[in-house]
């Protein structure tokens, strides 16, 4: 009976096995059997080399058998039968899989299985085994990987294996970190020389290592930890600076999204646009609204998302200004309350159409994440992609303010209104233009935005005060100056940030604007000469 | 009272005074009686509810008499206003504060509520003196006066004005609404100052004090018009409109422009903070809401419904917005904020001289062949 | 001119000794003197080493194509410009340098805008009232009453610019001439030293522009008047002496007849005499 459900079972096993990689392992696994037999043995040396053959066979499997080696799970059936792993231990029946076909096979009686023994050498021969097995492997990530978690693990059996690793691994990347490895390891039994291959590692384990050896009598080695440690502490402020800096120019590079649209309206026509928030918040509803059109997709929503939110937000700008700005010519602090008022319309419209609660919108695959630059930084994935995109925008925006004929038309109309009428520009036209490109702007802003923060109806009242800090203090009327202003006041905000909190942080800089103002009130980069002057 | 020939005493002269005072003064006698001697029940009585949401109205009322002196007279639209409404509120929430003693929660004869909350063992500095009544009311008018001339001295001295002023005024109050959140300025953070018994040692909650801080908001109405009244008519109130139609023509005429600006500024700061005063006791809490810029800029459409430049516009914008709002609040309050813009956007567009524009062009028609007098406020 | 700045520099130091209003020294002839002075805008030299001397009483017209600096050069004397180098002196005894707009404006130096600016929601009286040599303090302007006196010089000045009529209706619906005389009048009123007027018949009739003139040479004497014009029928009607400025500083100095056979005075104006728009601003 048995013999005839063993076939079975090694039928079916074939069929999976063919099923599943049919060109490498047409035949049952006789390799993998062979190398288990070869562990059956009673002679603990011939278990090593057995070991080591395994080790070396690169069996797909050699891994899963040496831990379960390692802690006796590798068992197998009595009088010569099936190798099988043993998955838990416990009460009289164990629950196995068949070690070469990683089938399940149920639960076995304790007693129809017999362990295969390990001794102390073997059990550190196998340690080191497993350690080194993944600096085999063929990824580079996972040797990567695998030198990482060596570092603070190397036993000195393993230095000897590792230095021959070293020399033959084609990765600079691995072969620092086994140097590293193989270095606290020195470093542990007294080895001066070995704080040289240490220094401006960011490393945890190294620097735990190091701060061991400068505790240590040896004063020679002390002095030199200590000074490596330093060196090291240095490296950590500059990634903690250049780390700053990234998140300050990521919040600037936000600001700059949000004012650079507010800086034409304002600039150009000398409109107040108290609602550029809420069109920032409609750009960012635009891209939830994609997501719902397409779920499952949120990368093309998000692209498509563009476009599209450029061209809801133009629309109701376009619609805010002939219901009415164009009614408010050459007032702007009454076009700052009609457009207050338009702003609190939209925000209510968008708790009663969708709902007062937030939003989720999804970050797609390819902008989660981060960028790894070395082991103390990381530079978060959406965040680089925001920057990347206010750039673009900032470059779109310039090209066409410098190269298009709307662009002329613009800043012709900014110079001197009446003069650029005369001269045949229609100056409604542009203003309708204009203000629908500064909308854009808003709901391109808000696309991008719906990718770092909540999209609810609140969004845009969060921005519009940085905003319009950002253009003020920018100079009206210059892109450039609302790109810098942007960007420093980032990073300004995030330098305080740690020293007084970001409440009192963000206090700060509105406190330092309005005092700035004082100093120069027409901002960063005022328009100069007497055409400036009221 | 006064020299029959002091400045103060020209308003009473003026017509537009006499009625708005008479009008104001009836009302409050009306509204006393109708709660005192009419009995609850009677469909004319007047609840003790309703007497305290008016004197919350009233002061609203102050509040944008102050506003209208800078912008419809000065050309100043600030934007933060509401700044210094709440600075008042606050220095009066600090005495009430002090006034609860030991009736806190916790217990504690010195320490408001929060402080012992947050486990600090004694009074900041800034917190002395307030248990003192008179140095509280000095701290009423002080505390907005000095923000005021200490924001204005910087601004106008470098001549900020126009939409930067008001944009940095609203960066200004914005920036203390923040700083108030914070508990660690020690003014109750979020939650604000709550609880209050006693003021002077009347019962908070009794009818008759109720009554007597309406009646208090209304004097204080009265007052502050009959001030501002009192410096629109004299030669300062116009060299006031003279700074707003054309400043530099009043810097070369030899007046410091930066200098009536920061008077009238700080006159307008005190008054509105006079009215957070009045306001606090009466709605029971002061928190950092009041320092939002939409609080703010609420009171410009207030003063823009009724008409700048007029002062008695801006109490009437006050009251009718401010009683929109109760009622609109009250019935569906989905639909208050459409109203609000709405009102934004029709007032600006379609009233920009406001309700008493509107009641003065009416007058001129009716008295048909009068001079038709140019735009009283120029593009600001 | 070495010694001369010297002299001034040493003069300053005793400034804060000087009384608030002291009288201007006029005792070495000049009450006006600008010397060595530029300006320039973003690179632009509006002014460009500009040495000028008005006397005591005279009455000196200001002529110049576009861009010469005319209304730079009163930018610079009323203090609202602030030019790179130079000394502007008024008098022997004041560095107009230090003083802020409204300090100049007490001493006695009276401008009139390109551009009528009066205050248009006050009225014509009002205007003048406000413009009255007076404690301009916020006090005293607070408080102020109206005296009998004020308001006898207040109608006579409205006599003399001939607006008695429109006394009490806002300034705001006045005609253009009328607001140029409105805002002569309130000059008159702080009783300057010193009257800079920048184009005061531009945009009038030929019976607005005579009546001006009447009223400009009959300032002459008790105050120096500065006037800057284009129209070259009206400065020759009122100029004794005529000034030419070009590119930022003085190209001709002399009488009406001297300067318009001047060559270089000619070759400028070839062809841009006609020339009367400049962009209006204040």
């Amino acid at each position: 009976m048995r013999t005839i459900r063993s076939l079975v079972q090694g039928l079916l096993c074939l069929i999976v096995v063919s099923l599943a990689a049919p060109a490498a392992l047409a035949a049952p696994d006789d390799d993998g059997r062979a190398l288990l037999e070869a562990l059956d043995v009673d002679s603990y040396a011939a278990k090593g080399e057995a070991v080591t053959a395994i080790a070396d066979s690169g069996h797909p499997q050699s891994r899963a058998w040496l831990e379960a080696l390692l802690d006796g799970k590798l068992q197998r059936q009595d009088d010569g039968g099936r190798f099988v792993v043993v998955l838990a231990n416990r009460g009289r029946h164990w629950p196995v899989r068949d070690a070469l076909t990683d089938e399940d096979l149920g639960e076995m009686s304790r007693r129809d299985l017999d362990r295969i023994g390990i001794n102390n050498a073997l059990r550190g021969q196998l340690q080191n085994t497993l350690a080194l097995l993944d600096l085999h492997a063929p990824a580079v990530s996972a040797r990567r990987e695998a030198a990482r978690d060596l570092l603070g693990e190397v036993s000195p059996s393993m230095v000897e294996p590792l230095n021959g690793l070293v020399e033959n691994e084609a990765d600079d990347e691995v072969r620092r970190l086994l140097t590293q490895a193989i270095a606290i390891q020195r470093l542990e039994q007294g080895d001066v020389g070995a704080v040289e291959a240490l220094s401006g590692s960011l490393n945890t384990s190294v620097r735990s290592a190091l701060s061991a050896a400068a505790r240590s009598d040896d004063a020679a080695l002390a002095k030199a930890a200590t000074e490596a440690l330093a060196g090291i502490e240095q490296k950590q402020k500059l990634n903690d600076g250049i780390q700053t800096l990234y998140f300050g120019l990521s919040l600037g590079s936000v600001l700059v999204l949000a004012a650079i649209g507010l800086a034409i309206t304002f600039g150009v026509m000398g409109v107040i646009n108290m609602a550029h928030g809420e069109l920032i918040m409609l750009g960012a509803y635009t891209t939830w609204g994609m997501q719902q059109l397409l779920p499952g997709q949120p990368g093309l929503a998000l692209v498509l998302s563009i476009p599209a939110g450029f061209l809801v937000a133009a629309l109701a700008g376009i619609v805010i200004e002939r219901s009415v700005i164009q009614f408010l010519k050459g007032r702007p602090l009454e076009t700052l309350l009609a457009t207050f008022g338009v702003s609190l319309i939209l925000q209510q419209l968008v708790r009663t159409l969708i709902s007062p609660l937030n939003r989720t919108v999804v970050s797609p695959e390819w902008m989660s994440g981060s960028l790894m630059i070395n082991e103390g930084l990381s530079l978060t994935l959406n965040r680089l992609f925001v920057l990347g995109f206010a750039l673009l925008v900032f470059a779109g925006l310039m090209l066409v303010m410098r190269r298009t004929r709307l662009g002329l038309e613009v800043r012709a109309v900014t110079q001197n209104r009446a003069m650029a009428r005369s001269m045949g520009i229609r100056a409604t036209r542009v203003d309708i233009l204009t203000f629908a490109l500064g909308s854009g702007v808003a709901g391109l802003a808000g696309v991008a935005l719906s990718q770092l923060t909540n999209v609810g109806p609140n969004l845009g009242q969060n921005y519009i005060i940085d905003s319009f800090m950002v253009v003020v203090f920018g100079g009206v009327g210059n892109l450039w100056g609302t790109l810098v202003a942007g960007l420093s006041l980032g990073v300004i905000n995030q330098v305080l940030e740690p020293w007084a909190g970001a409440v009192l942080a963000k206090i700060l800089v509105l406190v330092f604007i309005i005092l700035f103002i004082q100093k120069r009130p027409r901002g960063l980069f005022p328009q100069k000469g007497r055409a400036a002057e009221g | 009272m006064l020299a029959s020939r002091s400045w103060l005493s020209r308003p009473f002269r003026e017509r537009s005074t006499q009625i708005f005072l008479g009008v104001l003064l009836a009302a409050l006698a009306v509204v006393t009686l109708l709660n005192l001697i009419v009995p609850a029940g009677h469909p004319l009585h007047v609840s003790t509810y309703t007497v305290t949401l008016l004197g919350k109205y009233l002061s609203f009322a102050l509040l944008a008499v102050a506003l209208d002196l800078v912008w419809g007279y000065l050309g100043i639209l600030s934007l933060g206003h509401g700044a210094f409404f709440a600075l008042g509120g606050y220095a009066m929430g600090m005495y009430l504060m002090r006034q609860i003693g030991d009736r806190g929660v916790y217990g504690d004869p010195v320490l408001p509520d929060f402080m012992v909350f947050l486990d600090w063992d004694s009074l900041p500095w800034y917190w002395h003196g307030f248990d003192m009544a008179w140095f509280a009311f000095l701290m009423v008018l002080l505390a907005p006066g000095l923000l005021a001339l200490v924001f204005g001295f910087l601004a106008f001295r470098s001549r900020v004005t126009g939409v930067y002023l008001s944009i940095i005024t609203q960066a200004l109050t914005f920036a203390l609404m923040l700083a108030f959140f914070r508990n660690e300025m020690g003014f109750g953070g979020n939650n604000g100052l709550t609880d209050f018994k006693e003021l002077l040692g009347f019962d908070l909650r009794s009818d008759a004090t109720r009554l007597g801080l309406f009646l208090a908001s209304g004097v204080a109405l009265a007052l502050g018009y009959v001030l501002c009244r009192a410096i629109v008519a004299s030669k300062l109130g116009r060299v006031s409109v003279a700074c707003r139609d054309a400043e530099a023509r009043t810097r070369f005429i030899g007046y410091r422009v930066e200098r009536v600006q920061l008077f009238v500024f700080v006159v307008s700061a005190m008054l509105a903070g006079v009215a957070g005063a009045l306001y606090v006791p009466q709605v029971g809490i002061i928190n950092p809401g009041e320092f939002s810029p939409i609080f703010s800029i609420e009171v410009v459409l207030w003063v823009a419904l009724g008409g700048r430049g007029t002062l008695y516009g801006a109490v009437i914008g006050a009251l009718v917005v401010n009683y929109a709002k109760t009622v609109f609040t009250g019935v569906m309050p989905e639909a208050w904020l459409f109203a609000l813009g709405g009102l934004f956007v029709v007032v600006t567009v379609l009233l920009p001289k406001g309700v008493a524009g509107l009641l003065a062009s009416l007058r001129r028609r009716r008295d048909d062949g009068a001079v038709e007098t140019p735009a009283q406020g120029a593009s600001s | 001119m070495n010694l001369l700045k010297e002299m001034a520099s040493r003069d300053r130091v005793f400034d804060f000794m000087a009384p608030a209003r002291s009288p201007v020294d006029v005792r070495h002839g000049p009450i006006l003197y600008l010397e060595d002075v530029s300006v320039s805008f973003d690179g632009f030299r509006a002014i460009n080493d500009l040495n000028l001397t008005i006397d005591d009483g005279e009455l000196r017209c200001i002529i110049g194509p576009n861009g010469a600096g005319k209304t730079t050069m009163m930018d610079i004397i009323t203090g609202k410009t602030r030019p790179d180098h130079g000394s502007v002196w008024f008098g022997s005894r004041h560095d107009l340098l230090t003083m802020s707009e409204p300090q100049i404006a007490s001493l006695g130096i009276g401008r009139k805008f390109q551009k009528p600016t009066v205050f248009e929601a006050l009225t014509v009286f009002e205007n003048l009232e406000l413009a009255m040599a007076a404690d301009k303090r916020i006090w005293p302007t607070l408080t102020a009453r109206l005296s009998g006196e004020a308001r006898d010089r207040i109608d006579e000045v409205l006599v003399t610019i001939g607006l008695t009529a429109h006394r009490d209706r806002p300034a705001g619906i006045l005609s253009h001439g009328q607001k140029q005389w409105l805002e002569i009048g309130m000059l008159l009123m702080q009783r300057p030293r010193l009257l800079l007027v920048d184009e005061p018949v531009a945009g009038m009739t030929e019976q607005e522009m005579e009546r001006t003139a009447e009223l400009l040479t009959g300032l002459a004497g008790k105050q120096s008047v500065v006037v800057v014009e284009h129209d070259m029928g009206f400065v020759r009607s009122i100029a004794r002496t005529v000034t030419v400025l070009h590119q930022g500083s003085v190209l001709a100095e002399g009488s009406m007849d001297q300067v318009s056979s001047d060559p270089k005075v000619v070759e400028v104006y070839l062809g841009t005499e006609s020339d009367n728009t400049e962009d209006a601003r204040c």
